[in-house]
């Protein structure tokens, strides 16, 4: 397993670190104790016993043995990654920090380089690994011992294309510290450009305001490069095996003590609904491309610090806040003075009445007892009309789609003091998404994908109150209160071989994007079907690079898109269904469960009417067998819906 | 046949030649990628066989960031080159290419500096459509791009003369006689039924070519003097007509020419072919065959960078290729027969000849659009639509509305001032004389802007030409987004080949006849410096240069640059 590339989980988590354990039991006679490990009496005594008679290669083999069910397949792509080590016999390698080799190359070269040096290290024993920039998963990062990048620049002082993601991550707000990260950086350029060697002299700061403590020099290569990059390629050989000589048990130690002391959770107050955690916005795209009809907005938002955990399938409740702009309309309608206080709650905080309005107050949604209050307090007689009974259907035609500041527009108040006013509001209700990211894949991060709602109605344009604040006004480094809606309803079977259908059209797609992540992460490969559907191939494709990429992976087994404007019929996810019924009646014999996510008027119940046609086709079932085999895979949790 | 072999010495093949050969002639995945609904694009080795049947896999780069960003794939969509040996359309031909620009493409046309029409910017869904309606209009685009023989250049007026027509009927036998023979082709794109069988052996369905093709592109021309419109040096395999009494003798054989090279690699360099004797018309087939199954035998198929055929002759000696051919064809070349060039230009406008008016249009850079003001393709159907002759495309990117009875002439001439068209009088002689290949946003290959940004140098070069009274004066200006050379910028006397976005290096002293190649002046810089640099240099020419001395010669003169005399010492340091 380990010779194929497997990479043991303890060292790639990190939270465990293998080899500085089998190196302090070296050093402690390997006399595990209660004290300093995670065994009780019993199993420190066996393994006491047990572990001194092995032999390096059973302890090698062992250690893969038990880190394997949860081990995935390297995530390095193209099996670039190098594992070496453990097929040596030596003992002072065991002890040997890591090598991340990473390179970002135009031509090549930058790659050839890297694999030469590589190669070098493998040969004398380091552990390394070798990937592009891009390939490199930036959150291992903080787990990155000895960085070695390699990189050419590309045009006026750009990275390369395979190095620009890693590049604008390291040079992002998210990049962490690399307190322990020693690197070196060869650049290759071409003198004749003004910006020489730009991309790399741009890592070898970085790596430096990170916290890393450097090597070897930085070289910068010109076209001619073979005789620098040796020279560097030397140099970085000459200083890492100095290390790896005068490596001590008790450094060993104290690291395997700061590893442990980062196991302890420090006391906190728990996050909740009524407690929300300020996570702030580390990112927030607009995932359709130009031209596009629609706008759907990814955000990437910090848990670090919170202690928020989460699974796929999961919701993240946000609360959020009015446009300061209907605010400020409804203040100047009434005259009001802005910067008055007004009490917010029974506790007796007071906030100024616009930034009450602002944070506090729905008043984006009208409600019948909303009205009635008002009508007490208004004094407006067409407002008592169209509460009169009888005149039903018209009230709620007149809440449809309208706010406070229509209410206060068409039936004006005689005189309205503001703290009387908020006393009809109710407080701003948290919006709940379906979380599209999985915490083993981005660690101390929730990703939320929202559609934006605009719409023009009653004569005004309008947007949706949580949508509108992200597409409109939701900046890198703010913060918004969020908290984790657990839904037990919406799970991935635990047995991970059962098949997965998953139909999610439009943003509805997004909880599948989480379970696949976390499917990565495990490496599990069991049979897996998407759906997926919006207006565009071209720009509304969401998160298309990285279906590509499970697919690519058998991380994702089929795939089926409908695009419903691309066509002069419109064509939906259903009638991709539809035309492949055979495959989707043969996976629900074999078991297969069922995730519908997205739109419900609409699409969820085209979906169960689809679903219904094809057991009635290629089973034979009657309709009423058919909704009874729907009910019964409800019931069994095989049918599992997160509409809205 | 000649036995097929690889050379030795060259190196283990490049994965390109691993793609052809198990490619079951030009297949590969094609059809299955044409199929895929998740991706916009085909798989890596079938971009590359797509070349061979005429289209290349392009993004649109000006979105590439963006869409990397929007986690969305590159927008992806395909560039055709459709096939005009000698750069002929038909009028309907013409009106077939500008509807499929209109529904599958991006609303303009390309006439490309190999008289070939270039549309951008057709997605993959519709891809098989483009294709069946290009070939319903008795056009194709099978090898117009690709590791076979491309399209054949002709000087493009032939109906000057009957010469002319000659030649050009020359070229179109050239070009039919060495396209591949696979029948990929009408099984991918036109539904012919397949033909997949075993017993059949490479030299019943590539006689020519094999499984492996050619090393890379091979490019032909034929030239009639005094113009060099096709820049007869510029090209693997030229003919030069060879014109007596007025009848066609026979041809001069020129070989080893080529444009492209790579930045920093002084192992690559343009070169311009020699000529090495004479033959007898209807030897031509012949001897093209002959020399193209040499290349085929000897090029180098290790890297692709040195494989062009001016490497297999530099690397062995013009005199071993002499005697290879002689050998292989079992007869000698006779004496090289003398001919004149006197410009590789374009006579704008209206030309009388054999009884019928030929208008040869500006078209800048070959773009052909509805600009503001300026509804050139528009202007073009129209013409298209009435036009009882045919249409030309030049080597120099513009369009010959050819064989116009007098009767129609009138007509015609209404058209062309109605939609706004030109002849480019009122534009200064170097816009005339300039050419821009596509670059930015479609080219994978582009470095810099090209065809985007030639035309605003020239205005601001305009601004020079004026002050030194050289508004009238010729000089061939020409910009390539990349150091491959489509504008064949080598042979240029002013050329800039792009290095990053918004720098070039500039070149200096190419023939105005397209008989020698350029030498770098000034590497890697921008607007401002090439301003700087050539101001002083025109005016000077302007006062200094001596009767009828084109800008090319005198800045050799005048010691700006030192003259490059072979492709072999295009490097060579100068002192400057």
């Amino acid at each position: 397993m380990i010779r194929d590339g497997i990479i043991p989980l303890p060292y790639r988590r990190g939270f465990f670190n293998f080899k500085s354990y089998m190196k302090k039991c070296e050093v402690e006679s390997l006399n595990l104790q209660v004290m300093n490990s995670p065994f009780n009496q019993e199993q420190t005594e066996s393994l006491n016993r047990l572990l001194p008679t092995l032999t390096e290669a059973q302890r090698i083999w062992l250690s893969g043995y038990l880190a394997a069910p949860q081990t995935i397949a390297s995530p390095v792509a193209a099996g670039l990654a190098v594992q070496n080590t453990l097929s040596s016999q030596n003992e002072v390698q065991t002890a040997t920090r890591e090598v991340t080799l990473l390179f970002g190359s135009e031509t090549g070269n930058g790659q050839t380089l890297a694999e030469e040096l590589s190669k070098k290290l493998a040969e004398r024993d380091f552990k390394v690994t070798l990937s592009s920039l891009d390939d490199f998963k930036t959150k291992d990062l903080k787990k990155v011992q000895d960085l070695l990048i390699v990189t050419a620049t590309h045009g006026e002082g750009d990275p390369p294309d395979n190095a620009l993601s890693f590049y604008e991550f390291i040079n992002s707000r998210r990049a962490p510290k690399l307190k322990d990260v020693r690197f070196s950086v060869l650049s290759l350029g071409d003198q004749s450009y003004e910006f020489f060697c730009q991309t790399g002299k741009d890592f070898d700061k970085r790596l430096e305001e990170l916290g890393g403590e450097r090597l070897y020099p930085r070289v910068d290569c010109d076209v001619d490069f073979d005789e620098s990059a040796a020279e560097w390629i030397e140099g970085v050989l000459g200083t890492l095996g100095e290390g790896q000589q005068a490596k001590s048990a008790g450094e060993t130690l104290l690291a395997q003590q700061q590893a442990g002391a980062g196991l302890l959770t420090e006391e906190q107050p728990a996050y909740t609904r009524s407690n929300p955690f300020r996570a702030e916005v580390l990112d927030n795209l607009n995932l359709n491309g130009q031209g596009s009809n629609k706008e759907t907005r990814h955000l990437e938002l910090s848990l670090d610090g919170s202690n928020l955990a989460f699974e796929p399938g999961d919701s993240l409740g946000i609360y959020p806040e009015n446009d300061p702009i209907l605010v400020d309309k409804l203040i100047n309608e009434m005259n009001w003075n802005p910067e008055e206080t007004v009490p917010v709650n029974k506790q007796g905080d007071i906030l100024s009445l616009r930034e009450a309005l602002h944070t506090h107050f729905e008043i984006t949604r009208l409600t019948k007892p909303l009205l009635e209050q008002a009508a007490k307090l208004f004094n407006n007689n067409g407002l008592k009309e169209l509460l009169a009974p009888g005149q039903e259907e018209e009230l709620k035609a007149y809440l449809e789609g309208r706010d406070v500041l229509d209410l206060i527009q068409n039936f004006p108040p005689e005189e309205l003091p503001p703290g009387d006013f908020i006393k009809t509001l109710r407080k701003i209700p948290a919006r709940l998404y379906s979380i599209s990211s999985s915490s083993k894949a981005n660690p101390d991060e929730v990703h939320i994908t929202v559609g934006t709602v605009r719409y023009n109605a009653h004569g005004r344009d309008r947007t949706g109150v949580c949508s509108g604040q992200f597409a409109e006004r939701t900046q890198p480094g703010e913060v918004v209160p969020v908290y984790i809606q657990r839904n037990p309803n919406f799970k991935f079977p635990a047995d991970r071989d059962t098949p997965v259908i998953m139909i999610g059209p439009g943003t509805g797609v997004a909880p599948f994007r989480s379970f696949l992540e976390e499917r990565e992460e495990d490496g599990v490969k069991g049979k897996t079907w998407l759906f997926f559907g919006d207006q565009h191939f071209a720009t509304d494709f969401l998160y298309q690079v990285e279906w590509q990429k499970w697919l690519k992976e058998s991380i994702l087994t089929k795939m089926d898109v409908a695009f419903s404007r691309d066509t002069d019929e419109k064509v939906y996810v259903q009638h991709r269904m539809l035309e492949k019924s055979r495959d989707l009646y043969q996976w629900l014999k074999e078991g297969a469960n069922v995730y519908i996510c997205g739109d419900e008027k609409y699409m969820a119940n085209d979906v169960h009417e689809t679903f219904i046609a094809i057991l009635e086709k290629e089973g034979g079932m009657s309709h009423e067998e058919a909704e009874e085999y729907l009910n019964d895979m409800r019931r069994q949790k095989r049918y599992q819906r997160d509409v809205y | 046949m000649t036995e097929h072999k690889f050379p030795a010495n060259d190196g283990p093949p490049s994965d390109l030649e691993r793609i052809k050969e198990d490619s079951n002639y030009l297949r590969g995945s094609i059809a299955e990628g044409l199929e895929d609904p998740i991706t916009a694009s085909i798989s890596d080795d079938d971009t590359k066989l797509l070349k061979f049947h005429g289209s290349y896999q392009q993004d649109d780069r000006d979105l590439r960031n963006e869409r990397r960003k929007k986690k969305l794939e590159p927008a992806y969509q395909y560039m055709i080159r459709v096939r005009a040996p000698g750069g002929v359309a038909t009028p309907e031909q013409w009106l077939a290419i500008d509807d499929i620009a209109q529904k599958y493409g991006n609303d303009t046309l390309k006439v490309t500096t190999r008289q070939a029409f270039q549309m951008h910017g057709i997605l993959k869904w519709n891809l098989k459509k483009t294709f069946q309606e290009i070939n319903e209009s008795l056009m194709d685009t099978l090898a117009a791009c690709g590791d076979v023989n491309r399209n054949v250049m002709c000087n493009p007026n032939p109906y000057q003369s009957d010469v002319h027509s000659e030649v050009y009927e020359w070229s179109k036998k050239l070009s039919g006689y060495l396209s591949p023979r696979t029948n990929a082709y009408h099984e991918i794109w036109l539904d012919g039924e397949k033909v997949v069988d075993s017993r059949e052996t490479e030299e019943e369905v590539e006689p020519m070519y094999g499984t492996f093709y050619l090393p890379r592109k091979f490019k032909i021309g034929i030239a009639v003097p005094p113009s060099n419109d096709v820049d007869i040096f510029s090209h693997d395999l030229g003919f030069i007509a060879i014109l007596e009494d007025g009848e066609l003798k026979g041809f001069n054989v020129a070989v080893g020419g080529g444009m492209g090279m790579t930045h920093g690699d002084t192992a690559t360099y343009p070169q311009v072919s020699r000529v090495i004797g004479f033959i007898p018309t209807d030897k031509i087939i012949e001897v093209a065959e002959t020399v193209i199954t040499i290349q085929r035998d000897y090029g180098n198929r290790s890297n692709r960078k040195n494989a062009r055929f001016k490497y297999t002759i530099d690397a062995r000696g013009l005199d071993w290729f002499k005697n290879e051919l002689n050998e292989r064809l079992g007869w000698q070349l006779e004496e090289t027969r003398a001919f004149t060039f006197e410009h590789n230009g374009d006579r704008l406008g209206w030309v009388e000849g054999d009884g019928k008016w030929h208008l040869t249009l500006f078209i800048q850079n070959g773009r052909v659009k509805d600009f503001e003001n300026y509804p050139l393709m528009t202007g073009l159907r129209e013409i298209a639509k009435v036009h009882t002759g045919d249409f030309r495309l030049t080597p120099n990117q513009n369009v010959i509305i050819a064989n116009v009875t007098s009767e129609d002439k009138d007509n015609i001439a209404r058209l062309v001032e109605k939609y706004r068209l030109t002849e480019g009088k009122h534009y200064s002689a170097l816009r005339r004389n300039s050419m821009a290949c596509v670059a930015f946003p479609t080219c994978g290959l582009a470095m810099a802007e090209s065809e985007r940004y030639l035309p605003s140098l020239l205005d601001k070069l305009d601004v020079i030409l004026d002050e030194a009274g050289l508004h009238e004066e010729e000089i061939v200006i020409r910009m390539s987004g990349c150091p491959n050379g489509c504008s064949r910028p080598a042979l240029a006397e002013i050329a800039f080949i792009g290095k990053a976005p918004g720098k070039y290096n500039m070149y200096l002293g190419g023939g105005f006849a397209g008989e020698r190649l350029n030498r770098l002046y000034r590497e890697n810089i921008g607007e401002e410096e090439i301003l700087e640099s050539l101001r002083p240099i025109l005016l000077q020419y302007a006062k200094e240069r001596q009767e009828g001395e084109h800008f090319g010669d005198y800045v050799i003169r005048a010691g700006y640059v030192e003259e490059v005399r072979s492709g072999l010492d295009f490097h060579a340091v100068t002192k400057s």
